[in-house]
């Protein structure tokens, strides 16, 4: 008798998937938005800040995008404590997956708003708005629409990437899988289940995304001629 | 009564010296057209009156108020200064009224209702309150552009900068440009504006400004200038454009 497939042997563990998947989707969405906020910021001040306020975030940009996340989460979680900054497991996680989005997605917007025309910020500045009214209300939702999917494809891989989170004990929905795995064997079948799982993830986050964008952008509509 | 002072302006960009001690002053009520070849300065000394360039040295007044940084806000002299650009440079994730509605809200500081009202009062002056809800890329080029002078009159700027405005248009949109600033001109705006369309500049204005070589080469009222050009330059200009 060759290996069988039995799910039926999931069934006892629904409850712990299931607190798996709330804190998967849980710490996704919270990331999602606080790290795209954050990333407006640093897009902003890389720009406009102060000599020593770019150059900082310059800093933070760069250890970030060549850095392991696994590392930069083990830091937030192991390496602060010696400095005397205690953080729970889903805090750090937190800490860490939004600052990973922010960074990278930083750059995007940057791109997204350095390819946006002089001439938007000079009718601005011509209407006596200022620099941060310009990019308040003529700069950002034109750059935003401009990089938009390259913003969808990082915040997936981010949510893909929470699965690392469960090496601190973040009882997300890896951590969920590993714990069953253990207790039944039954390691084929769980991990199959949350390889679908995470599929369906990335693509219900890339619709809603979408769906968004098509609100948010609808003024490109009429572009299409 | 003299609203626009220029007095011995000079910009350069690096070592280029773009502009070379412009002296002019423009009246209330004016009508300027600056003509000349491409590097003749003329846009330069335009974004200098709003100073989206800054002047290296010299005085402009607008109003008898001083224009630069330390004696004029930027909200002041939006409220002074309005511009329309070649490009448009309509906001393209907002509709006409949001585009109209903008600064004064924003940088004004003015209520809803009241800047709605205005909003539809500029687009019905250049003919567009149908498209209070539009976006501009639904919009003709003629069509924003005309959207761009309403949303520069919604600050009530005492002047309106025009850099050459039709020259990103087809021809046969020029047409509906040049009639709202026509139509401006008349209601006594005063309008100073780069332009390559000489008959506009004759028909329109109440004086043409040749500039050459980052200097007022010549001036006077249009049939004169047009008609009996004094400097070899303008001659030479002259025939070449009409």
């Amino acid at each position: 008798m060759g290996p069988t497939l039995d799910f039926l042997t999931l069934l006892p563990y629904a409850s712990e998937l299931l607190q798996g998947l709330t804190t998967t989707v849980m710490l996704t969405v919270v990331t999602t938005l606080t790290g795209l906020t954050l990333a407006v910021a640093v897009a902003y001040l890389r720009v406009n800040g102060q000599p020593w306020v770019r150059w900082g975030l310059s800093g933070y940009v760069e250890v970030t995008r060549n850095t392991p996340f696994i590392v930069q989460l083990f830091f937030i979680f192991f390496g602060l404590p010696g400095l005397g900054i205690k953080i729970d497991a889903i805090t750090a996680a937190f800490i860490a997956m939004t600052l990973n989005l922010a960074a990278y997605s930083a750059e995007i917007l940057r791109a997204g708003i350095s390819a946006t025309a002089k001439g938007q910020l000079e009718a601005g500045r011509a209407l006596g708005m200022t620099t941060l009214q310009s990019y308040r209300h003529v700069v950002l939702v034109p750059a935003f629409a401009r990089v938009y999917p390259a913003l969808i494809s990082q915040s997936i891989i981010v949510m893909l990437g929470s699965a690392v989170v469960s090496q601190i004990s973040v009882f997300d929905l890896t951590y969920a899988a590993n714990f069953i795995q253990s207790r039944n064997f039954r390691s084929f079948e769980v991990y199959l289940l949350i390889t679908l799982v995470y599929l369906l993830l990335a693509f219900g986050m890339r619709r809603s995304f979408m769906l968004v964008g098509k609100r948010v952008f609808a003024y490109q509509q009429g572009e299409q001629r | 009564m003299t609203l626009v002072y220029v007095d011995n302006v000079h910009k350069a960009f690096g070592d280029l010296e773009v502009l070379k001690g412009i002296n002019l002053s423009v009246a209330q009520g004016e009508v300027v057209a600056i003509i000349g070849r491409s590097g003749s300065g003329k846009s330069t000394l335009l974004r200098c009156l709003n100073q989206l360039e800054k002047h290296d040295s010299g005085k402009i007044t607008i109003a008898d108020k001083q224009l630069d940084a330390a004696s004029m806000s930027p909200k002041e002299l939006s409220e002074n200064v309005g511009m329309v650009f070649q490009s448009f440079n309509l906001f393209p994730h907002k509709t006409v009224g949001e585009n109209v509605c903008l600064a004064p809200l924003v940088v004004r500081g003015e209520g809803k209702t009241e800047v709605e009202k205005i909003a539809r009062e500029v687009l019905e002056k250049v003919g567009l309150s149908d498209k209070y809800d539009s976006y501009p890329a639904q919009l003709s080029g003629g069509q924003q552009q005309r959207v761009a002078i309403a949303r520069a009159l919604a600050m009530r700027p005492k002047v309106l900068l025009c850099d050459e405005v039709t020259s990103a248009l087809d021809p046969e949109l020029v047409g509906e440009v040049l009639r709202v600033l026509e139509a401006l001109a008349a209601e006594g705006m005063t309008l100073i504006l780069v332009t390559h369309e000489m008959g506009f500049a004759r028909d329109v204005a109440d004086r043409v400004v040749f500039m050459h070589q980052g200097r007022i080469h010549e001036e006077g009222a249009p049939s004169e200038l047009f008609s009996n050009p004094q400097t070899p330059e303008l001659k030479q200009f002259i025939s070449a454009v009409l």
